[in-house]
């Protein structure tokens, strides 16, 4: 079977704050439809990553294109448009607590559509009943758990059918039950809606469970330490750092 | 009637089709026929499933159209639309309005007898107070404050004199402005408007430190390391905003009235004049009573702050909402006290 178009570049991304560097030339390929996950320790630059391939943070040196653009470079109408075409869940949802769920996902339909008020409203709601919240439309972000708030914030990522969405952390303290919930709906919405997932994430069990293919940094090296299907490197990877991160073992000095 | 979408349903398609095709299917029964639809997003499926309503909607051929449109479908039937919420009718509503008051209450005197009691603890055993603590607070609310009321004092004078003088050169009265502002700086004035600085500047930081504190369950932290909250977080705050509200208020007093001798001066009044008519006409009694006032507004400032900020609930806008509450409580207070105060004074003769 012919390999799926790339719909992500990362070409030799490095940064740095002043003296400090984060990591150094990462370069990888996303294909379209695939859910690629960046794992790695905590510390090593993952949502750095995360924040670079968004457009959030201009890298030190190379360039990462998301869907052909460099999107720290777009200014205005184009951002715009670039940024309707991706979506992002934040860590802890990043919800507008003022505003109750149904709105929170509507949000992204007001800036970016001509949608009349009670189309976004039916189409928010749709949303939340295809990640598990149609009962919770009403309710405001301090009124739901966790793991609620992480759905929550998934429906708002996907509001206008992105092409690609990024998740941040997505199963970070969830319990297992949650967790392996929220992992059966990105890979039910990643089969169903042929969406493209960037899954920053250092749960093994979720690495393993959804990632078609993953990178993994590292802190003490400085950069990217191992690429390919999560289920080879943990079974036939050469590097210690790698090995240790999928056995849980403690690396010795 | 049969409906034809046309074969590209995606999201512009359904912002441009919503209303028209709503209308068509509120007028009149109508056969949605989406059977022609190749390009299907989840608005244009959602478009569809609304529409349809009670209608008869013949789905998309196309295998992916017809699979977004059952899916979208399946997610719309989870989603019911919400219920509008039902009001209380009103007499029920004033009811709630009462109790909720009387709880309200109910609370605010409870943090008052908790900070009575914790005051009785720790001047029973006064090297437990935080004494690095109380400095800070000090210095932040006091010392900082200093050359904000200097200058606000400053302009209040030249302002209460300036529109004093306007009405008494009618009667050759200017003479009398210094007795008129620096009775009322003195006595009232002076520790009103240092209330209001300190509301603004230390109030609502006690509120927003406090109600960050107890967001990031630092409060519930210092409470199972056995670490009393109240003296350990209130009680040097509030012994801060007693001790420092008199000083304040002398400052801003002090400076009105030498913002009052600079107009003096300017209509022809030299200081010596000025001095000799404060000297005249005010007394010790009017400073004591005025500073008096003014400590009781700084632990009423104190008080609401640190409440504030110890009541805040959860969420992103919990620290705005108690800082934004402790201003505003701290000034209702303090004009509520002042004219109590006033009351008393009257009653007293004093």
């Amino acid at each position: 079977m012919a390999e799926a178009a790339s719909i992500i570049q990362a070409e030799g991304i490095g940064i740095r704050f002043g003296s400090r560097s984060i990591f150094n030339d990462v370069s990888f390929e996303v294909r379209r439809g695939e859910i690629f996950v960046i794992l790695g320790g905590s510390g090593c630059g993952k949502s750095t990553l995360l924040k670079i391939l968004i457009g959030l943070l201009p890298p030190t040196s190379g360039r990462a294109l998301v869907l052909g653009e460099e999107l720290a470079r777009l200014r205005g109408q184009k951002r715009r448009d670039a940024l309707a075409r991706i979506g992002v869940m934040w860590q802890q949802g990043a919800l507008l607590g003022s505003l109750n769920l149904m709105q929170n996902v509507a949000l992204p339909m007001e800036q970016h559509t001509q949608l009349p008020p009670a189309a976004r409203d039916a189409l928010a709601r749709a949303k939340l009943g295809l990640v598990g919240l149609g009962d919770a439309a009403t309710r405001l972000p301090a009124e739901i758990s966790g793991g609620m708030l992480k759905r929550a914030g998934i429906a708002r990522a996907m509001a206008l059918d992105p092409e690609i969405l990024f998740l941040d952390e997505p199963s970070a303290g969830l319990d297992p039950i949650t967790s392996a919930g929220l992992d059966a709906l990105i890979m039910t919405l990643s089969r169903e809606t042929g969406t493209t997932f960037v899954v920053v994430t250092h749960e093994l069990q979720s690495i393993l469970a959804i990632g078609d293919r993953c990178i993994m940094l590292d802190k003490e090296a400085g950069g990217m330490i191992a690429t390919g299907k999560p289920k080879e490197l943990r079974d036939h990877s050469d590097n210690p750092t790698v090995r240790a991160f999928f056995r849980r073992e403690v690396m010795r000095a | 009637m049969v409906l034809r979408p046309p074969a590209t349903l995606d999201l512009p398609a359904a912002a441009a089709l919503w209303r028209p095709m709503l209308g068509a299917v509120a007028e009149r029964r109508v056969t949605i026929d989406a059977s022609g639809v190749t390009k299907l997003d989840s608005a244009g499926a959602v478009l569809l499933l609304e529409a349809a309503g009670g209608s008869e909607l013949r789905p998309p051929q196309d295998a992916k159209a017809a699979a977004t449109l059952e899916r979208m479908r399946l997610a719309l039937a989870a989603a019911p639309p919400p219920k509008p919420a039902l009001q209380p009718h009103w007499v029920s509503r004033i009811g709630m309005a009462v109790l909720n008051g009387i709880g309200g209450l109910g609370r605010r005197v409870s943090f008052l007898g908790e900070v009575t009691l914790g005051t009785l603890a720790m001047l029973a055993r006064p090297w437990r107070m935080r004494r690095v603590e109380v400095l800070r607070h000090l210095a932040e609310a006091g010392t900082a404050a200093f050359g904000l009321c200097a200058l606000l004092g400053t302009l209040f004078g030249v302002i209460l004199a300036f529109q004093s003088s306007i009405p008494m050169r009618q009667y050759g009265a200017e003479i009398f402005i210094p007795n008129l502002v620096g009775i009322s700086l003195l006595r009232e004035l002076g520790g009103l408007m240092a209330a209001i600085i300190l509301a603004g500047r230390s109030g609502s930081a006690y509120a927003a430190e406090l109600a960050t504190m107890k967001v990031n369950d630092e409060i519930d932290a210092l409470a199972t390391m056995g670490v009393d909250p109240l003296a350990w977080l209130v009680l040097p705050r509030i012994l801060a905003t007693i001790l420092v509200m008199p000083v304040l208020a002398l400052v801003v007093t002090l400076s009105g009235l030498v913002g009052m001798g600079f107009v003096m001066a300017t209509l022809g009044y030299p200081p010596p004049a000025v001095l000799s008519q404060l000297r005249q006409y005010l007394q010790v009694g009017d400073m004591v009573g005025g500073l008096f006032k003014a400590a009781c507004f700084g632990l009423a400032i104190g008080l609401i702050g640190c409440r504030s900020g110890l009541k805040a609930g959860g969420g992103p806008r919990a620290v705005g909402d108690a800082a934004t509450g402790a201003v505003v409580a701290s000034i209702v207070a303090t004009v509520v006290l002042d004219g109590i105060f006033a009351v008393l004074f009257f009653r007293l003769g004093w």
